[in-house]
């Protein structure tokens, strides 16, 4: 954890780019590489968010003009039709209301599973910690597309076919999150437990007086990654859900976009822009957390 | 996070430092009692994951490579075949085409998203204001949060031949329109692109973080010898990063290997067989053709493609990789 805690990704860079010794020849060509790399830079954040940008620009024309070419990136005039069209066309407070369950659920019920088993991992003594650790690692290499012909007849036999349940069970116990929280706890030096153990703490309490409010960040980090995964998931609910009242956002988009084939882009991008909310929300107040817990694990 | 780690413990607890001198009898009392204990909570604790891991992922891989020997559809008992599945979908073109179209993608994508991404973040980590270097990081981290889906939603508009935006701004340079979605090759390209403007932002994050690792006087040294430019990058950077690239490559082809989302909403598949993936030949033969045998062994066979390149990759590694 601390290996990847320490790259300062929303700060300076520490090394690469201070303290580089500018020889004279270099000082002089400075100002054209520097130029020359921004632009390069420009371009393709440019070519990375124009997509987005004009998403939501397009989102906020009349349907009627959505075809127009040339392409809008910045709304002059916003019309908001196509959000109130696509209110119309979709349950949409349904399918939010699911994806904010389904989302939620897994979210709590993975910070909270993974907490408990990291602790286990990192803190508590018993019998094969390293061999069922070592299983629980492995689980990570196997893609969900292997598994889920089992999965979806194991529900069957649950009678949980086509129900939110479906998607949240199978989605909670997680290998990355007990992994992450480990490593976290890892960190908590063994002395507090010491200490409180001195002080007469059971187990027990030494877990949720001492280390779990200090294992928040971790917890936080567990939770965020599982609310951006799964809020994006599409696979899994594809073949999980049946009704559509059991769809989730993504699924209803795509089947919104097939109802409507052609017909008018804005609404089926008012929908995406809808869809985006809590990812931009997430992006804004939790990127670092979500930066740290895509590359935990992968530092050396 | 990082400031908790090193902080002594006796800082940190109150009085707990004091108190241990004093206590030292009743203490071993204690922590002998609490062994006890520890291994009651740890089971308590593992029970969740540990349970839900058994009934949600290893029974289901168990159940997987036993169901890939039997053919089923669901209404009628499974009946066993032996290596019946394997040799069907080893023979069946769909599912070869699938196959070759997967390994294609695989090479084409990663390449392009691990190139991109490195050069990216070489750029990025040389000299700039910081707030530009924030703005850069965020803005090619910005597609990673997305759903792959929408994505596909929006793109599917961006590409379309006649009111797409690439094309118009192709038209403006002279390039005639192209049929990016109703041919094989330009329907390939578009999940390929599409592909990569969402992912590479996480390569490009795994090499800032390699960037960072590596020391300062490494490029003093460079410089002194006369390395600048691009040759300070060849000589310097590369080979310290190896060890990022091997990370940053095994985890771009595990990835790659298991497209779903961008083919399905971008083109079915189509046109014909041309961007139909490995996974989406598991989904269709399962959930609209009920052969679950057959999916779960072309499930087996994709899984032993990636164990087989995930273990040659770091076969590879000793040679090529250089740790400091």
């Amino acid at each position: 954890m601390t290996t990847t805690t320490d790259h300062g990704l929303a700060g300076h860079s520490p090394r690469l780019s201070e303290g580089l010794p500018e020889t004279a020849s270099n000082r002089r060509r400075f100002n054209w590489n520097f130029a020359f790399r921004i632009v390069l830079l420009l371009l393709a954040a440019a070519l990375t968010l124009g997509p987005v940008l004009w998403t939501l620009s397009t989102s906020l024309r009349s349907p009627s003009e959505s075809f127009k070419l040339p392409p809008s990136f910045i709304p002059w005039n916003p019309d908001f039709t196509s959000y109130g069209e696509v209110f119309q066309q979709l349950n949409i407070f349904l399918l939010v209301l699911n994806s904010a369950l389904v989302t939620g659920l897994i979210a709590v019920g993975q910070m909270v599973s993974a907490a408990l088993a990291g602790y286990a991992f990192a803190h508590l003594k018993f019998r094969g910690r390293g061999a069922l650790f070592s299983i629980v690692l492995a689980t990570m290499m196997v893609p969900v597309q292997v598994t889920i012909v089992p999965v979806f007849m194991l529900i069957r036999g649950m009678g949980l076919s086509d129900t939110l349940l479906a998607l949240i069970l199978p989605a909670i116990p997680t290998a990355f999150g007990t992994f992450l929280m480990r490593q976290y706890f890892m960190g908590l030096p063994a002395e507090l437990a010491e200490a409180a153990s001195i002080d007469g703490a059971s187990p027990w309490r030494t877990f949720r007086s001492v280390y779990a409010p200090l294992a928040m960040p971790g917890m936080a980090i567990v939770g965020i990654l599982a609310f951006n995964f799964h809020w994006n998931e599409f696979f899994r609910p594809l073949i999980l859900t049946i009704s559509e009242q059991n769809f989730t956002l993504p699924l209803g988009l795509v089947s919104l976009q097939g109802n409507l084939g052609t017909g008018s882009i804005s609404v089926v991008l008012a929908g995406v822009v809808l869809s985006m909310i809590p990812a931009l929300v997430v992006f804004m107040f939790g990127q670092r957390a979500l930066q740290d817990g895509l590359t935990a694990g992968t530092g050396k | 996070m990082s400031t908790t780690t090193r902080r002594p413990a006796g800082q940190s607890g109150k009085g707990a430092a004091g108190k241990a001198m004093p206590a030292a009898t009743a203490g071993r009392n204690a922590t002998a009692k609490s062994r006890q204990g520890q291994r009651w909570l740890a089971w308590i604790f593992l029970a969740p994951t540990i349970l839900g891991m058994g009934l949600f992922t290893l029974i289901p891989i168990v159940a997987s490579v036993v169901l890939a020997f039997f053919r089923w559809d669901i209404i009628s008992a499974p009946t066993f075949v032996g290596f019946d599945n394997f040799s069907e979908v080893v023979q069946d073109p769909t599912v070869r085409v699938s196959f070759l179209n997967t390994i294609l993608f695989v090479v084409v994508a990663v390449a392009l998203q691990l190139g991109l991404a490195l050069a990216l973040a070489i750029m990025v980590q040389e000299k700039m204001p910081s707030w530009l270097r924030v703005f850069f990081r965020s803005a090619f981290f910005f597609p990673l949060i997305l759903s792959a889906a929408s994505v596909s939603i929006f793109m599917r508009y961006l590409f379309n031949e006649q009111f797409g935006v690439v094309n118009w701004f192709l038209s403006l340079v002279g390039i005639p329109a192209v049929p990016w979605l109703t041919t094989p090759g330009g329907s390939a390209a578009v999940v390929i692109l599409v592909y990569v403007w969402q992912n590479f932002g996480f390569s490009f994050l795994l090499f800032i973080g390699g960037l960072a690792s590596i020391p300062v006087e490494t490029y003093e040294a460079a410089a002194i010898d006369g390395a600048t430019g691009w040759r300070k990058h060849l000589h310097v950077t590369l080979p310290l990063l190896s060890p990022t690239t091997l990370v940053a490559s095994v985890m771009a082809i595990i990835s790659a290997l298991q497209v779903f989302d961008q083919p399905y909403v971008l083109t079915r598949g189509g046109p014909g067989d041309s961007t139909r993936t490995a996974v989406m030949v598991i989904f269709e033969s399962a959930f609209q053709r009920l052969e679950f045998g057959q999916a779960s062994a072309i499930g087996v066979l994709l899984t032993l493609i990636i164990m087989a390149i995930t273990a040659a990759q770091f076969r590879l590694s000793k040679r090529f990789v250089f740790y400091q």
